[in-house]
């Protein structure tokens, strides 16, 4: 199980050991980490899941797709690091992960 | 009052006859089991004949997600309410838009509902619903829409466009113009005089456009748009200018004036629950998202095929219109536990369609839930009930599913 750690926009720090085969969305939620809404429930719909994934861990957490790109589009405090977790599929690849949530989900 | 019609039955009529876009179906609140219905037995529904045209419905959840998440086959343009709307005003918004037009666009006024300015907003409106709810009679019956909602929601719209707090009510009528005529929507308002109201409508924001350029930077919309380098010439096109301030004004008035009046009429029709919410103000956050799917104030959104696709085992063909039923998803079985159920904890309670899903989801949701939970804060703090004393006037519209009146009795504390 990988350890991955997410970090509110108070600072208070959650690590999870994080379920394989399931999105970093529906981990956060399994683990009862605040912050993450997922409105439409992984759908990549509605962007209430947006996170910041810590820069060296970008390449491990998958491509952006369109879908994906055109919901990120959509928020104003948009970054490099954006991502939305319910893309981002949990593997062992991602043990030790830093993410950071954001101020608002919307 | 409402005249009672007589609908026929809707477990038994044949399917083919079954016109889900009659604005009376709303207005007697006559629609469950015809939706209940297409959910079961043809949830992709063709419609042969209507005033509106053909049309398909889309009646399920994850058919709705879907369709609104392909955008390239399921275009927002030209219209996205079951008819298209007249060419006398061939007004241009972003929510008739598709990418990368519609983004650039959307990009340009979501700051202003962003969570961030909004907590700054926070005690204006604050001390606005407070106004509003000390200035009501105790134990008198009076019209909750007329002396709550709409005046809530007016001083609301009147605060982020910074218009002018006296001609405040003159947003809440050129709101009602802009999706009440019976050719768009089966509402009520004439052709003549939608226009005649949406020049004057434009004429105004002109005028405060130009009054405004120059000034100290503020965080009103028209502010934003002026300070955006997409926008700021916005004003040289008059229908792009046009169509999103009907946008904006009406995104901002009938979804929130009518979620106001439903949820006071869900608490009446639910005592249980209004116990609950007495012994737990602390379930205002959850209740408020519950009360935007019990009222779903916008029936539907309306799609057109770009191409001919098969969609569930249908054959939907170029230039047909697609129209996703909000208010049926929000009461599909399959995606939520009792939805014909008004339960003030449910256990996750955001999710729900009435915002609509993919890049058009409601750019003032968080707007939205803010005003119906800080409303519903003060109404706690003063009344022991907000009594319905008789039946709703409900508008007649196949799109904005609200209120006329709500007669209602206050009880205190």
């Amino acid at each position: 199980m990988p350890a991955i750690t997410l970090i509110e926009y108070s600072g208070a720090s959650h690590t999870i050991e994080a379920d394989t085969g399931k999105s970093l969305m529906q981990n956060a939620l399994d683990n009862m980490v605040p912050g993450i809404d997922a409105d439409c429930g992984g759908a990549c719909a509605c962007g209430t899941c947006h996170c910041f994934v810590e820069e060296q861990w970008l390449p491990a957490s998958g491509e952006v797709d369109a879908m994906e790109e055109a919901m990120l589009g959509m928020r104003p405090d948009r970054t490099g690091q954006s991502r939305l977790s319910c893309q981002i599929q949990v593997s062992e690849d991602l043990d030790g992960m830093v993410v950071r949530l954001p101020e608002y989900q919307m | 009052m409402n005249q009672a019609i007589k609908f026929p039955d809707a477990l038994t009529m044949p399917l083919a006859d079954m016109d889900v876009s009659d604005p009376r179906l709303l207005e007697q609140d006559a629609w469950r089991p015809f939706f209940a219905r297409l959910r079961a037995e043809d949830p992709v529904h063709y419609q042969a004949n209507s005033p509106f045209g053909p049309f398909w419905s889309i009646t399920c959840f994850e058919d709705i997600v879907a369709v609104e998440s392909d955008t390239a086959t399921f275009s927002s343009e030209p219209a996205i309410v079951i008819d298209d709307l007249p060419e006398d005003l061939p007004v241009e918004m972003f929510i008739a838009m598709d990418p990368p037009k519609h983004d650039v666009q959307r990009r340009a006024a979501q700051p202003v509902v962003a969570p961030q300015n909004l907590a700054a907003m926070e005690q204006l409106i604050r001390s606005r619903v407070v106004d509003i709810l000390d200035g009501l009679p105790v134990g008198e019956t009076f019209d909750w829409v007329e002396h709550v909602s709409i005046n809530l929601t007016t001083q609301m719209l009147a605060t982020l466009f910074d218009f002018p707090f006296e001609e405040r009510t003159k947003l809440t009528y050129w709101s009602d113009l802009a999706s009440g005529t019976p050719e768009i929507t089966g509402g009520e308002v004439s052709e003549e005089e939608r226009h005649e109201g949406l020049m004057e409508c434009l004429q105004t924001f002109t005028r405060i456009w130009h009054e405004r350029k120059g000034r100290e930077p503020s965080f009103d919309l028209i502010s934003l748009l002026q300070r955006d380098p997409n926008t700021r010439d916005m004003v040289e096109r008059p229908m792009e200018y046009l169509g999103n301030l009907m946008l904006l004004i009406v995104g901002g008035n009938d979804t929130t004036r009518n979620s106001a009046t439903g949820g006071v009429l869900a608490l009446n029709q639910n005592p249980a629950e209004y116990d609950k919410l007495r012994a737990n103000p602390g379930l205002i956050p959850g209740m408020v998202s519950e009360i935007i799917r019990w009222q779903t104030p916008l029936a539907h959104m309306r799609r057109t095929a770009t191409c001919d696709t098969e969609f569930k085992g249908k054959k939907i063909r170029k230039g047909d219109k697609v129209v996703l039923w909000y208010l049926s998803a929000n009461r599909d079985e399959s995606v939520i536990e009792n939805p014909d159920q008004f339960i003030i904890d449910r256990k996750n309670p955001r999710h729900h369609i009435a915002f609509g899903f993919g890049v058009h989801r409601c750019m003032g949701n968080r707007l939205a839930e803010m005003q119906l939970r800080i409303l519903w804060e003060e109404i706690m703090q003063r009344f022991r009930m907000v009594e319905v004393m008789g039946e709703p006037e409900r508008v007649v519209s196949n799109f904005v599913r609200g209120y006329k009146s709500l007669p209602v009795r206050l009880h205190a504390l």
